[in-house]
């Protein structure tokens, strides 16, 4: 007995529905841009400054007190909120404050601190603060450069690895589907407003690997098939491809969200973002490789004399290492 | 290495157990599991340039004063710190004080910078203008930072702290990491003292802070005296960089005083000062405040001496420990701090621990049910790749984080990934090729390209995560990059050594993949 999700041949016919999913892909793209500039991102202080505390007490977090307690500080934008996680008990109550950085100076004083943790303590005697992280403005803007640098950076190196493997169409189809999954995660992002800071980078890094893993499977076999059947038309090839390796492309999603819906639910508070934004990006990254880069290969279409001589850029020397 | 709840007692005897020829590196945990601060500052290097600047006057000033035939009277103008402006009177002579300025040169003592001077001289009409030179300031910052770096290091290591880790980064910064303390505060307290320390000649004592001081002079308030202010001449006679050694210790009172010991050079500068000034008074400063202002009663030779004021017994202590750590060169900045509590750290190794496992589960159980034996095998590499990771991970002393953590629960699942393309491949083969053994032989070579292509490009976002981040995220890179090695490893090598070693055994006429 075999648990099998995917039937053992499938020929499902990816491009029947292609006007739709590929118009869905362009519209949730849209979507997420407007969203990213009229909601904007909820950024953490990693990339705009300030301090982050994080509060812990036996009684329940009452929001309003918290702010009431700090406004006289008048310390400008503070935002409270109350964290939640299964494993915290009753007695466990956590709220993180966020302090605006304030002018003039880099990390927040400790003065500042001090007054909010007294103030808090005032409203709450049972409180204590498990950590407190202050980022200045001009380490916080660094931080923001260095962060487009590295999507950017392995977005290009990507792109170089897959044409020097691949035709260039294949690489141009790889990027879209990246730019597809980076561009609606960071749309999910700007919608439920999670916080937003360098963690999610890092998330946003490994969407980019895992998406680009299973897109090269599929163009992987797409290569080898085009070398095999050289008159298929190439939307049924590319078809045949996919369904060849969709149950593949299914299994290693089960596994990977397997293990992730894990770390979502039982990893704690601290890295929930982090791991919401790679689960995310694994659906999507999946769905894109299936809907979106194939598209775009089959849109600008691949050169397929492969064994004219005179023709040097017919498939790429770098591709023949399979035995 | 990442288990909790133990007593050091029960560790240490469990550490008995190992045998000493083994390696025995544990994996180290980041900051945001174990607690601690971390800290990232800027030297402020420019505050170099203008002590060098304030250093080069007196020499400048004797060099111009010995030609006052030709340049006239000399003094020194306000301007940029970084800058030393000098008016001479006979203008028309701004090109005979430039060369002379000029001659005052040294060449600067560094590799790239050779040949360069260590000024720039240039003349402003009556106004000479010295500046450090580029190639002298690079040379400058850089001694700065490693002088900063080292007494960083000697002031929390003086504290006893246990490893901290202390490093260079980029042009101008320090990053500070110390385990185990419960507030960036502390570590702030520790090194951000300046404890700068100078012996200043004082010109007169004042009640009025706003007093004009007069040229070359600075007003400083006193220590323990409310609403006493000292003018004092802005050149020390000794400063703090010149201490050998300072002890806390009690005066003929009894109370708490420290005791110090000038060098060489210090010790000659002091004892000429107090021989040729006996009887006037003469300031003791810490960071900016007069501590005493005792009258030189005799020439005291030999380079040692007492600072007495009103302190504890614990601040006599400090002080002597922060003047034996040296002053720093130059102010910090404190541009990144931050704090976590050690349970915040033990909880998220808990949730991390429970995660792994639980996804580790459910992945074996997903693999098993869908391919059988072959998930077996694969779930022996899992276990495989864990070990491999871990130990790779001690070896080299990487550091593990909480993203790390979440880096090697996601290899969890993506590791099973060259596994299943093997697999898939060897169904497939199986519908077509000769016998399961070609099938498994082909289904091997056949998914090398894909698993290949696949976890190169993941390589290479890892590899730029590496690069670009910074602490818990880089934790995460390595993890991730690591698992990725060792999961193609484990896959391409052990799975397939078991499958042949089951195959040749058993000899199957068919296999069910």
């Amino acid at each position: 007995m075999r648990l099998r999700i995917v039937p053992q041949d499938t020929k499902i016919d990816f491009f029947r529905a292609a006007k739709i999913t590929f118009g869905a892909s362009v519209l949730a793209m849209i979507a997420s841009i407007v969203l990213f500039f009229v909601m904007g991102l909820n950024f953490g202080i990693d990339f705009q400054g300030g301090t982050t505390i994080r509060t812990e007490s036996e009684s329940t977090v009452d929001v309003r007190a918290y702010r009431e307690a700090i406004a006289p500080l008048d310390l400008g934008d503070v935002v409270i909120t109350e964290v939640f996680d299964p494993s915290f008990g009753d007695d466990k109550n956590v709220a993180s404050v966020r302090i605006q950085a304030q002018d003039g100076t880099e990390a927040v004083s400790a003065q500042t601190i001090a007054a909010v943790e007294t103030a808090l303590q005032g409203v709450d005697p049972t409180i204590t603060f498990p950590s407190v992280e202050s980022v200045g403005p001009k380490v916080s803007g660094e931080l923001i450069q260095s962060a487009i640098l590295a999507v950017l950076g392995s977005l290009v190196a990507i792109l170089f690895y897959i044409w020097l493997r691949f035709e260039w169409q294949f690489a141009v189809g790889a990027l879209a589907a990246l730019v597809h999954d980076v561009v609606l995660t960071i749309g999910i992002f700007a919608a439920i407003q999670i916080k937003f800071d360098l963690a999610i980078i890092a998330a946003l890094l490994t969407i980019v690997g895992y998406s680009i893993n299973d897109t090269v499977v599929v163009f992987d076999r797409a290569r080898e098939n085009l070398r095999k059947f050289k008159t298929m038309p190439l939307r049924d090839l590319l078809n045949l491809s996919a369904n060849e390796t969709l149950s593949r492309t299914v299994m290693t999603s089960g596994t990977t969200l397997l293990a992730l819906l894990a770390l979502l639910v039982l990893g704690g508070d601290v890295i929930r973002g982090f791991v919401f934004a790679i689960f995310w990006g694994v659906i999507v990254g999946t769905y894109s490789s299936i809907y979106v880069a194939k598209n775009i290969v089959l849109m600008l279409g691949v050169k397929r004399d492969w064994d004219k001589k005179d023709d040097p850029k017919a498939g790429t020397q770098f591709a023949n290492i399979d035995a | 290495m990442i288990e909790t709840g133990q007593t050091d007692a029960e560790l240490q005897a469990d550490a008995g157990l190992w045998p000493e020829w083994m390696p025995s590196g544990l994996v180290n945990l980041g900051l945001d599991l174990r607690g601690g601060a971390h800290l990232l500052a800027e030297v402020q290097v420019e505050e170099v340039y203008a002590a060098r600047m304030e250093a080069f006057w007196p020499e400048v000033r004797d060099a111009l004063a010995a030609q006052r035939d030709t340049v006239g009277f000399v003094t020194r103008e306000e301007g940029d710190p970084s800058e030393l402006r000098v008016r001479i009177s006979n203008a028309d002579q701004a090109a005979a004080a430039l060369e002379i300025v000029r001659g005052l040169a040294t060449p600067v003592a560094s590799i790239t910078g050779a040949g360069a001077n260590d000024i720039d001289v240039r003349a402003e009409g009556a106004e000479i203008v010295v500046t450090l030179s580029e190639a002298e300031r690079v040379a400058t910052d850089d001694r700065t930072i490693r002088q900063a770096l080292e007494i960083v290091r000697r002031r929390i290591d003086e504290v006893g702290t246990r490893e901290p880790t202390i490093q260079r980064q980029g042009e101008d910064r320090i990053l500070i990491e110390v385990p185990g303390v419960g507030s960036a505060e502390e570590v702030k307290e520790i090194i951000g003292t300046t404890a700068q320390l100078t012996f200043q000649p004082v010109v007169s004592r004042t009640s009025d802070a706003n007093e004009s001081a007069g040229p070359n002079n600075e007003i400083l308030p006193s220590l323990d005296e409310q609403g006493v202010f000292y003018i004092l001449e802005r050149n020390p006679v000794v400063s703090g960089e010149e201490l050998v050694d300072a002890q806390p210790a009690f005066d003929q009172n009894g109370r708490p005083a420290v005791n110090f010991r000038f060098n060489p050079t210090g010790a000659r500068a002091f004892g000429d000062y107090t021989a040729e000034n006996i009887g006037s008074p003469f300031a003791i400063v810490l960071d900016e405040e007069v501590i005493s202002a005792p009258v030189i009663q005799s020439h005291i030779p030999g380079g040692s001496g007492i600072i007495t004021g009103n302190f504890t017994v614990e601040e006599s202590t400090q002080l002597a420990v922060l003047l034996r750590a040296g002053a720093l060169p130059a102010g910090l900045e404190f541009l990144e701090e931050r704090t976590i509590g050690p349970e915040l750290g033990a909880d998220s190794i808990e949730a991390g621990k429970l995660a792994a496992i639980v996804g580790a589960l459910g992945v074996v159980v997903f693999m098993v049910a869908s391919y059988g034996l072959f998930g077996v095998f694969a779930t022996v590499a899992l276990t495989f790749n864990m070990i491999l990771i871990f130990a790779v991970l001690s070896i080299l002393g990487a550091t593990l984080t909480l993203p790390g953590i979440a880096g090697i629960v996601l290899t969890v699942g993506m590791a099973v990934d060259a596994n299943v393309l093997v697999y898939e491949r060897i169904r497939e083969e199986l519908k077509t090729a000769r016998g399961p053994a070609r099938a498994i032989d082909l289904g091997y070579e056949k998914a090398l390209s894909a698993i290949l292509d696949g976890n190169v490009t993941t390589l290479i976002t890892a590899l730029i995560l590496f690069l670009v981040g910074s602490g818990p995220v880089r934790g995460f890179a390595i993890t991730l990059g690591l698992g990725i090695l060792t999961s193609v490893f484990t896959a391409i090598f052990v799975t397939r050594l078991l499958i042949v070693m089951w195959f040749e055994r058993r000899r199957p006429k068919t296999i069910e993949v």
